[in-house]
């Protein structure tokens, strides 16, 4: 064995460590210091499932309450700590970690790298997580309850709410540190560690979006940092940042926090292209589609998002001019998107498609998330969106985007992936179901709220006006039915982990074309102690033999 | 798969050179332990539950020993020979990548500051909050309409400016040393950087007897509105980067004295470098926003 690379668990005698330890203890001992970016890749992805569920599981308090107009189960104060720590739950727990954990997967064996740049730096960028999720989740124990100032936390609610505000400060700046680390190492990893003519513009457009993901959470996670520090001080050392009364400004928060907020938006939108768009070659048997055109796209999105915070707050109060310019500037984001989702298409358009889950998610990624776009695009012209902020409008638009764009390209991503990575594939019959019962529960969940939004129907309120009632009722049952439906999904990956049909085919599926399908099936521990020698069939790595 | 015996010879290639990946290590997961009973112990003291201090404290007193260890792994690592010309590449990526993460946590503040100069104390001049606070001078420095309190400034062409003078001298210094180590002269190294340090502690003392004349003749503190908030928030910030680059600088003279480093690979004395540089060039902005304008 090569000396400069730490041994799987099934080697325990190499290590003093855990050379005593057995059963339990010893998986434990071995994951909580494992270097190996497969080890960490699982780590992240099942700590996202994990808060999947529990965010789910906030959703369906707030549409249990909604289901009918009235107070009914929970009190209007615990409602707001729902909404709250499900949005801060979903973003900063399950998304963003779920896709980190598909680039500590994916990156290296893409690229031909023997592990991360920063291995150590890797284990602790994923246990940094699980004391946040702790904090967030302990806050709903203490005396004043869990925060509930909305999960963009604005001040002044947020400057004057109980202890589970200090709580989930921390917990930002501990996932804040967690999200840096992560992204220094997976960006030194995609320009430092590629293989020999792995050249950039050759790479998987996976790395490309996780590279420019990397870029903007070094960019807007400091600041955001910055803005919950902010938060503290006034709350507990006297300062006056968001305080009128010492010549400061509320409205200042919102600026601070939306310079994050809407690269981060992108941070959980990119990696999900990048997902979308190695599927969709894959189950279309072609190359992707103007694939500099994607990059640049990509790039263009990104730099983007710096210069278009402002149209989170056009009723906050803007002068005319800056209102003008932030809704011309966010529409102008439609332009390098409208090229992503052509290039999609146009890489189906004449393929030889087949539709197993992953092209389903994938495809279905496309049409949602399409709409996603146009109703953001609807939201971007001001005047309207003096009517629609804050209504149900905008829950409908960004569940659109986050959760049948991010979340169904992760889903993409796990049936495309699993095979290789577990060596076993997947039951197809019930992946088709989880697909098909999660794209007509989403819709029937979401799509009606965009007409309570356009009647008025206010957000984060836990009761409603009656001529509501209807289609809060329709949208409930969806909700429940989706969430159900999740269940499904956490059969399905774990009957393929424990006893799913076995599988040794290099390339699981036919159209594959990037490098770790090169790679045996299940991917070995390591997957390359050296860099492998590269020979490219067009746009097809192959493994050069030595 | 190529064994350690060829890797040498292909090593330029980049085919078949090796990486060096860690074995799997207890610190990172014990960091983020301490992490987390520093930020309990926090909001314990924060809800006034005394005792929070003991966690506080202990979680502190963790990290720092965690981070003993994991850097000593590092630097043993290094002077091992682990780490070639490759683990280095990634080792300045890394840092390069890191000091603009703290480039933009600083921008958040800067950003406060500008905000509140160009728009909000403006605002609260304006027609509207007449109606509010009528008697209010919306003139900076200000500590806000409601924050009555009267407050002094520190002028800037005094300690500020000596602490310019400081800092950009141990800039100097600082780049004596590396060219000493470039060139092998390791008791110039030892005096350049032991002069390095020296300075960085002026800075520090300096900026402590700032505070402590702030706080006590000039009225000017934490909670004086706005401007007590940019100010200290600010300068605090850069303060703390300040100890944490001078604990650096301690570390690479200790390493130095040991003899670590070498002429062509030194990267950790550079990574420290860097970092002093950057608190630096953010001292110019401070001085030129924060004190002189």
């Amino acid at each position: 064995m090569d000396a400069t690379l730490p041994h799987p668990a099934g080697g325990a005698e190499h290590h003093g460590e855990h050379a005593k330890l057995r059963g339990f203890r010893a998986v434990a001992w071995h994951y909580l210091t494992t270097t190996n970016h497969k080890d960490i890749g699982t780590l992240y992805l099942c700590f996202a499932l994990a808060m999947f569920f529990f965010g789910g599981l906030m959703a369906l308090g707030i549409r249990a309450e909604l289901f009918q107009p009235g107070l009914q189960l929970v009190e209007p104060e615990f409602f707001n700590q729902l909404t709250t720590m499900h949005g801060l739950v979903m973003v900063f727990g399950a998304i963003m970690p779920a896709f980190t954990g598909f680039a500590n997967w994916q990156l290296p064996m893409m690229i031909g790298a023997c592990d991360m740049a920063f291995a150590r730096l890797n284990n602790w960028s994923f246990w940094l997580l699980p004391p946040a999720a702790l904090l967030l989740a302990a806050s709903f124990f203490t005396p004043s309850g869990a925060t509930a100032a909305g999960w963009t936390l604005y001040a002044p609610l947020s400057t004057q709410q109980g202890v589970g505000m200090d709580m989930a400060i921390f917990a930002i700046h501990l996932m804040g540190i967690s999200s840096i680390m992560g992204a220094i190492n997976i960006i030194t990893t995609i320009i430092n560690m590629r293989a020999p003519g792995m050249d950039l513009m050759k790479m998987p457009l996976f790395c490309w979006t996780w590279l420019i993901t990397a870029f903007l959470l070094i960019a807007v996670m400091p600041v955001l940092a910055g803005a919950v520090t902010m938060l503290l001080t006034d709350r507990h050392f006297g300062t006056s940042f968001f305080n009128a009364a010492g010549g400061g400004d509320p409205v200042l928060y919102q600026h601070i926090f939306w310079f994050f907020g809407h690269p981060e938006v992108y941070i959980m939108a990119l990696p999900g292209f990048g997902i979308v768009s190695t599927v969709i070659p894959a189950f279309s048997r072609k190359p992707l589609f103007g694939y500099p055109s994607m990059v640049y796209a990509t790039a263009s999105i990104a730099l983007l998002s710096f210069i278009v915070w402002a149209h989170h707050m056009f009723t906050t109060g803007m002068p005319v001019t800056a209102i003008l310019y932030f809704m011309y500037a966010t529409m102008l984001i439609a332009v390098p998107t409208g090229v992503k989702v052509f290039n999609w298409i146009a890489t189906m358009w004449r393929g030889s498609m087949t539709f197993e889950t992953p092209m389903l998610f994938a495809i279905g990624f496309v049409v949602l998330f399409t709409i996603g776009g146009f109703t953001g695009l609807v939201l971007s012209i001001a005047p309207l969106d003096v009517q629609l902020q804050d209504s149900y409008y905008v829950v409908a638009h960004f569940h659109y985007v986050l959760v049948a764009g991010s979340l169904f390209s992760l889903f993409a991503g796990v049936y495309y992936w699993l095979p290789k990575w577990t060596g076993r594939m997947y039951n197809e019959t019930l992946g088709k179901a989880h697909f098909w019962l999660s794209m007509i529960f989403f819709n029937v969940t979401f799509f009606v709220q965009h007409f309570l939004g356009l009647a008025g129907m206010p957000r984060r309120i836990p009761d409603y006006a009656l001529q509501f009632a209807d289609f809060n009722m329709v949208s409930s049952v969806g909700a429940f039915g989706f969430g159900l439906t999740q269940l499904l999904f956490l059969y399905v990956v774990v009957n393929c982990v424990r006893s799913g049909k076995k599988t040794t085919e290099k390339r699981v599926w036919e159209g594959a074309d990037t490098l770790e399908w090169e790679l045996p099936t299940p991917a070995p521990y390591h997957s390359f102690h050296t860099p492998p020698k590269l020979r490219w069939e067009g746009h097809r790595p192959i493994i050069a033999a030595e | 798969m190529a064994d350690g015996g060829s890797s040498e010879t292909h090593a330029h290639s980049g085919v078949h050179a090796h990486y060096y990946v860690p074995s799997p290590s207890r610190w990172p997961a014990y960091c983020a332990g301490a992490l987390l009973l520093v930020v309990t112990g926090a909001v314990l003291l924060f809800s006034r539950i005394l005792w929070g201090a003991l966690p506080f404290a202990v979680g502190f007193a963790l990290t720092a020993y965690i981070a003993v260890r994991w850097w000593g792994d590092v630097a043993r690592e290094s002077e091992g020979g682990s780490y070639k010309g490759w683990e280095d590449m990634s080792f300045r990526w890394g840092m390069a990548w890191f000091i603009f993460s703290e480039v933009m946590f600083f921008a958040a503040f800067f950003g406060a500051l500008f905000y509140a100069r160009a728009l909000s104390v403006p605002d609260l001049g304006g027609a509207h909050s007449k109606v509010v606070w009528p008697g209010y001078d919306a003139v900076w420095p200000t500590a806000g309409p409601h924050f009555s309190s009267a407050f002094e400034t520190i002028p800037a062409f005094g300690i500020p400016l000596v602490n310019t003078a400081i800092l950009l001298t141990s800039g100097v210094t600082v780049t004596w040393a590396h060219w000493a180590l470039k060139l092998n002269r390791r008791r110039d190294l030892l005096v350049a950087l032991a002069l390095t340090i020296a300075l960085g502690a002026c800075f520090l003392a300096l900026q402590i007897h700032e505070y402590q004349d702030a706080y006590a003749n000039l009225n000017l503190r934490l909670d004086s509105g706005i401007y007590g908030s940019t100010f200290f928030m600010l300068t605090g910030f850069h303060g703390m980067h300040v100890t944490v680059g001078t604990i650096g600088l301690i570390v690479i003279f200790g390493r130095c004295a040991a003899g670590h480093f070498s002429p062509d690979r030194h990267f950790g004395f550079e990574a420290v470098a860097w970092y002093w540089h950057f608190v630096d060039v953010v001292w110019l902005f401070l001085f030129v926003v924060v004190y002189w304008l």
